[in-house]
């Protein structure tokens, strides 16, 4: 009883996040600014709260309107404040929050006199439904203004009113694009798309508001004709009947959000709002409960947490100028994300000056692309460009903070490499090495000041993919950890700190599973048949594609190394030496598993296997494994190895493990990752499975000593 | 004659040149074909800032030059420092003298460390022959303008009916001198003719610009000073000049018809300075404040004079005008030179100013000095050739023959050297430097 009464008193005691404070002109501004946060996120008390501040303003008589603004510098109301949700323990739990949420807002969307909302910064989620439920809604054209529902991305929907409101403002087609795919939009896309009445530069957005007020009641916006038509009885069904197809293909049926926001948004349309608020709730408990939603909102807490850490205790050494060794892919894609999203200048090392322009070509792909969809402008590209600089020889690198390699794999070269960086470079630059096998110990043999030298391995396409695994070897410093991992923030990448083992982590148990791909091949089953049945699984990519795109002679050169330190469950099948004799490098020499476009034929170019695999395998295809069992074969090794990574140390933790696999590897998102997928699953039956798959196609797959532990104890990786 | 007067910062320093660099220079719809002359300045002053090693905050000024004006862009100084990794606090105007640009952007940042406005600047210039500011008409210009004020269709149409065919073709920027209408070959014939220059003599310097830039880069001399230029779409580089002659024979000079007197002309486009594209800059600051940051400077400006002359006659004489004004400016004569690099339009036109420069009449009469400025001794006189070999990219020459000869000097164990210009609108320069 005490305790109760000292929380309401502390309560109380705490600034109400909404603020209302009336003009000279009899318009309310309620300003909201919670305390202590630097960004504005919705919580549960603040329906009381919302609630208290809408009452006082309702009891001025001469009240002529309301404006509601943030008092952040740079968000509107960033979302719900996720928490809330793992705080419901159970589906009725999480329906009566979102309920709650409906009512908080229809609120506002029933007040007596016009409410505009005024956004200036990220006006996202549950902020969104908010400003949806004002009468109008005024933005910023600053950059940082976006507006979106991003909820499908943690496997929810909006459950505050925006699958109803939000479809009867820009109609259905727009809405179920903005929530199915979480997409943010920029202040002249929302006013474009009627989302937003106007937008204004920030420093007039009150004083536009205000004057939106004083206009009083306005006639609601005609849909555009596009969209009236498929709000008619036919063009609605095809409307649907598209988006659930597409929307199919691209979840396979792994992601519930996304079938039920569509179904929600039908509901509301079909059968009034009444209905449709209802049906929002109910969705919403369901999802919020729903193992996809759980494994989502993990990792996004995860990668949340992964961009605030540091990687040691130590202070980065501060970050001027980047200097990159060979242009080629890897090295290119360096490249483009430290100058473009770094904005670091980057100095590029080649043994020759093509080298430096296919590093040049790569950034300027990429930003071609951004230009030619309007999202840069040619002067931006152009200064973008600016940063990367290349040389033949040393000269720039006395400046560089760290150097980046990205050359041949060849352990004598990247010794070479470090000495020569050492006698060019400053005394503090740090050497990086993007190596994907060798041992970081080895490349620091010899170097003068081992401390410095760290690994940093990239995966390819580089500005695509979200990962970075930062290796240290045991006599890397402090120091230099922190300052590779600040490097790799500032790339926009999410860097987890793994072992100097063989393979670091994201290989390591990348490699059993393609090796086991690569033995169902061997069984006769066709290529496609195997990408299919991983794709089906939730892979971006199935095993084949996937190698293809890594390099098939990366593949060789790995493997080896792993089976020598790891023991022979990590031998390739003998038959693939015959790929690598074949000179199959795949996609990027066009020629792998599959064909490659060259010169003109690549419009409309659709994918296709390259029969002479199999011929060179010395096998006939024929579909004839079912698609569970080769995804369970695959997915067993990977979770198997993984487990091994975590008891070995070559990861720090479960969250660290499941990160990578899903930005490295693109492991099932709503599995959560390895780690948790073995926690749905239970160790017991993870255990089952391998010992039957053991029994069945060999020992490689016998279950690793920390699963049985885990088993036989009944233990989570998560508590 | 105005007596010495030292360049030095009000605390006794001198201004020192501490690094310099060029886009390597290409011909007309070459190498940079589609390259605007703001994006040649750009990657030589990126370079530069990366070569030099010095924080670019400490920048505090860019002057830089243009000569083809591209009405998009006027102040191309303020786009450089935009459009690269540069300080927005960088402080940046441009400049424009013709041929002597470069120049002028150097004198203009020495000025400003000299009155102790600022520390630390660069200066340079770029042109482009390839990407140029084709216009309209000036009747359709001003139809346009008047059509923009018209209140009707009835009215906008009756002023474009007015046009005549012609009106409508696009107009390239001016070959020839505003003022007389004459073009700069056609001045450079008038001297050839006024001093007696022989077809076989220019001949004979252009082949020697052509042979002896060609050696400078078979030495491997130019290295530090031409960065080597990647430009979209990144397919080729570019890591020499395109425009020197590796097997110069004097034979095939003879060969070409006279590009402006057809009749009894004698400067051909071989014995000419060809269009060019390509860019220059140098990193200026006192040299206490280059000991401060530890950076090695490559020499120092020592003195410097424009100079302005009539255009009808002789209008490319300026180094005659200009030079000994600057020696005097050094408190030194001629003699005192070790290197003498002087920016070649035209044969004809450097070979009348040697003439000039040897001439005690000329000195008498239009100098008003008792002696002539000096014999020139070719072993010291634009040895690693000069713009008729390198090309001639307008605003870049200047920065290019401070750079080299100040790299030159330092070869050959240091020494005062002459760089000089002369420029459209009877302009002169000429800058005194000294090696480190």
């Amino acid at each position: 009883m005490m305790r109760t009464e000292n929380a309401l008193h502390e309560q109380r005691a705490k600034p109400s996040a909404f603020q209302f404070t009336l003009r000279p002109d009899n318009i309310g501004v309620i300003t909201i600014d919670v305390p202590d946060e630097k960004v504005n996120t919705l919580k549960a008390e603040f329906a009381e709260q919302i609630n208290a501040v809408l009452l006082k303003a309702q009891q001025i008589a001469a009240l002529e309107g309301l404006v509601i603004i943030s008092g952040k510098p740079d968000s509107f109301i960033a979302g719900a404040d996720i928490s809330m949700i793992a705080a419901c323990a159970s589906r009725e739990a999480a329906q009566t929050l979102a309920k709650k949420g409906q009512s908080t807002l229809a609120q506002i969307a029933a007040f007596p006199v016009p409410v505009v909302a005024a956004i200036h910064g990220a006006c996202l989620g549950g902020g969104l439904e908010l400003a949806l439920a004002c009468h109008s809604r005024v933005c910023s054209l600053d950059d940082k203004t976006v507006l979106g529902l991003p909820e499908v991305q943690l496997g929810l929907l909006p459950g505050s009113g925006g699958t109803q409101r939000l479809p009867r403002l820009v109609g259905a087609s727009r809405a179920l694009d903005m929530m199915l795919t979480g997409k943010h939009l920029r202040a002249r896309q929302a006013l474009r798309s009627g989302l937003v009445d106007d937008a204004v530069p920030q420093a007039i957005l009150l004083q536009t508001a205000v004057a939106q007020v004083k206009q009083g009641w306005r006639a609601q916006r005609q849909l555009p004709w596009r969209e009236r038509l498929l709000n008619g009885p036919l063009g609605r069904s095809l409307l649907f009947s598209i988006v659930r197809r597409k929307t199919r293909e691209k979840t396979r049926g792994n992601y519930p959000a996304a079938e039920r926001i569509i179904q929600v948004v039908r509901t509301g349309l079909d059968s009034g709002s009444r209905n449709g608020y209802e049906a929002e709730a109910l969705a919403f408990g369901e999802l919020a409960m729903s193992p996809q939603s759980a494994a989502l909102r993990s990792l996004f807490f995860a990668a949340t947490a992964l961009k605030k850490a540091r990687g040691s205790e130590a202070q980065p050494h501060p970050l001027r100028c980047v200097g990159i060794l060979g242009g080629g892919l890897m090295g290119g894609g360096i490249a483009c994300v430290t100058a473009t999203r770094g904005e670091l200048p980057v100095r590029i090392k080649d043994v020759d000056t093509q080298g430096i322009n296919r590093a040049l070509q790569y950034t300027w792909g990429v930003l071609g692309k951004r230009v030619r969809s309007k999202r840069l402008r040619p002067a931006q590209r152009q200064k973008q460009m600016m940063l990367i600089s290349g040389a033949t020889n040393w000269c720039g690198f006395e400046q560089v903070d760290i150097v980046i390699e990205a050359v041949f794999e060849e352990l004598a070269l990247k010794q070479q490499m470090v000495a020569e960086v050492e006698q060019h470079a400053a005394p503090h630059t740090v050497f990086a090495s993007n190596t994907s096998s060798l041992p970081i110990a080895q490349i620091a043999a010899n170097a003068a000041r081992p401390q410095q030298v760290i690994g940093l391995h990239y995966f390819s396409p580089v500005e695509k993919m979200p990962l970075v695994e930062v290796i240290p070897h045991a006599g890397t410093s402090d120091e230099t950890i922190a300052t590779a991992v600040a490097l790799a923030h500032k790339q926009g990448k999410t860097a987890i700190v793994v072992a100097d083992r063989a393979g670091f982590y994201v290989n390591r148990i990348l490699a059993p599973y393609i090796n086991e791909a690569a033995r169902c091949l061997l069984d006769g089953e066709p290529i496609e048949s195997l990408d299919r049945a991983l794709v089906d699984f939730g892979f971006p990519v199935g095993p084949i594609t996937l190698l293809d795109e890594v390099g098939i002679d990366v593949g060789t050169k790995i493997i080896p190394v792993l089976e020598a330190e790891l023991g022979p469950r990590f031998a390739a099948p003998a038959a693939f030496d015959a790929l690598h004799k074949d000179g199959r490098k795949g996609r990027k020499n066009g020629r792998g598993f599959y064909l490659y476009p060259t010169g003109k034929v690549r419009w409309r170019w659709r994918k296709r296997v390259d029969e002479r695999v199999y011929t060179l395998l010395g096998i006939t295809p024929k579909a004839h494994i079912p698609h569970a069992l080769i995804a369970q074969r695959c997915v067993m090794m990977m979770l198997n190895e993984a487990v091994r990574c975590l008891d070995e140390g070559v990861v720090r933790s479960a969250r660290d493990g499941d990160i990578g696999a899903v930005f490295g590897i693109g492991f099932p998102p709503f599995l959560g990752g390895p780690f948790r997928y073995i926690d749905h699953l239970g160790a017991a039956e993870v255990v089952k499975i391998l010992v039957h798959l053991q029994q069945q196609y060999g020992e490689h797959f016998a279950p690793c000593e920390r699963l049985q532990q885990m088993a036989q104890q009944g233990a989570r990786f998560y508590p | 004659m105005s007596k010495a007067l030292p360049l030095l910062t009000r605390q006794g320093d001198r201004i020192a040149i501490v690094n310099g660099l060029r886009t390597p220079f290409a011909k007309q719809a070459t190498a940079y074909h589609g390259i605007p002359a703001m994006d040649l300045g750009k990657m030589a002053v990126s370079e530069l800032l990366a070569r030099s090693g010095i924080d670019p905050q400490l920048i505090e000024q860019l002057v830089f030059g243009q000569v083809v004006q591209m009405p998009e862009a006027p102040n191309i100084a303020r786009e450089i420092v935009l459009g690269t990794g540069m300080s927005v606090h960088t402080d940046a105007y441009s400049v424009s003298r013709a041929c002597a640009t470069s120049f002028q952007a150097i004198a203009n940042v020495a000025e400003s460390i000299i009155a102790g406005n600022i520390g630390i600047g660069i200066a340079g210039g770029a042109d482009s022959s390839s990407v140029l500011p084709i216009g309209v008409s000036k009747a359709l210009a001003r139809t346009l303008v008047d059509a923009s004020k018209a209140r009707t269709l009835a009215g906008r149409l009756k002023l474009f009916s007015k046009l005549k065919l012609r009106d409508l073709l696009p107009v390239p920027p001016a070959v020839a001198e505003y003022s007389t209408g004459l073009r700069m070959g056609d001045t450079a014939e008038q001297m050839a003719k006024t001093y007696a220059i022989g077809r076989e003599e220019q001949d004979a310097l252009a082949h020697r610009s052509h042979t002896l830039a060609a050696q400078a880069w078979a030495q491997g001399l130019l290295l530090d000073e031409v960065m080597t230029a990647y430009v979209p779409p990144y397919n080729t580089a570019l890591a020499e000049d395109n425009n020197i002659r590796k097997d110069s024979s004097l034979a095939a000079y003879a060969r070409l018809k006279p590009a402006f007197d057809r009749q009894h002309g004698s400067v051909t486009a071989a014995n000419s300075t060809p269009l060019t594209d390509g860019a220059a800059a140098v990193l200026m600051m006192s040299e206490a404040r280059a000991r401060e940051l530890g950076l090695a400077p490559l020499g120092y400006l020592r003195s410097y004079a424009f100079t302005a002359i009539d255009v009808r006659q002789d209008m490319l004489l300026g180094p005659s005008y200009a030079t000994p004004l600057a020696l005097a400016r050094a408190g030194i004569t001629l003699a005192d030179l070790a290197l003498i690099d002087m920016h070649e339009a035209f044969a004809a036109q450097t070979l009348a100013n040697l003439k000039m420069f040897a001439s005690p009449t000329f000195a008498r009469e239009k100098l008003g000095l008792a002696q002539a400025i000096g014999e020139v001794d070719m072993d010291k006189f634009n040895v690693l050739g000069g713009s008729i070999a390198y090309g001639h990219p307008f605003a870049a020459t200047g920065a290019r023959m401070v750079t080299q000869t100040l790299h030159e000097l330092k070869r050959r164990g240091g020494g005062l050297g002459l760089a000089t210009a002369c420029a459209a609108g009877g302009l002169g320069a000429a800058m005194v430097v000294e090696a480190a």
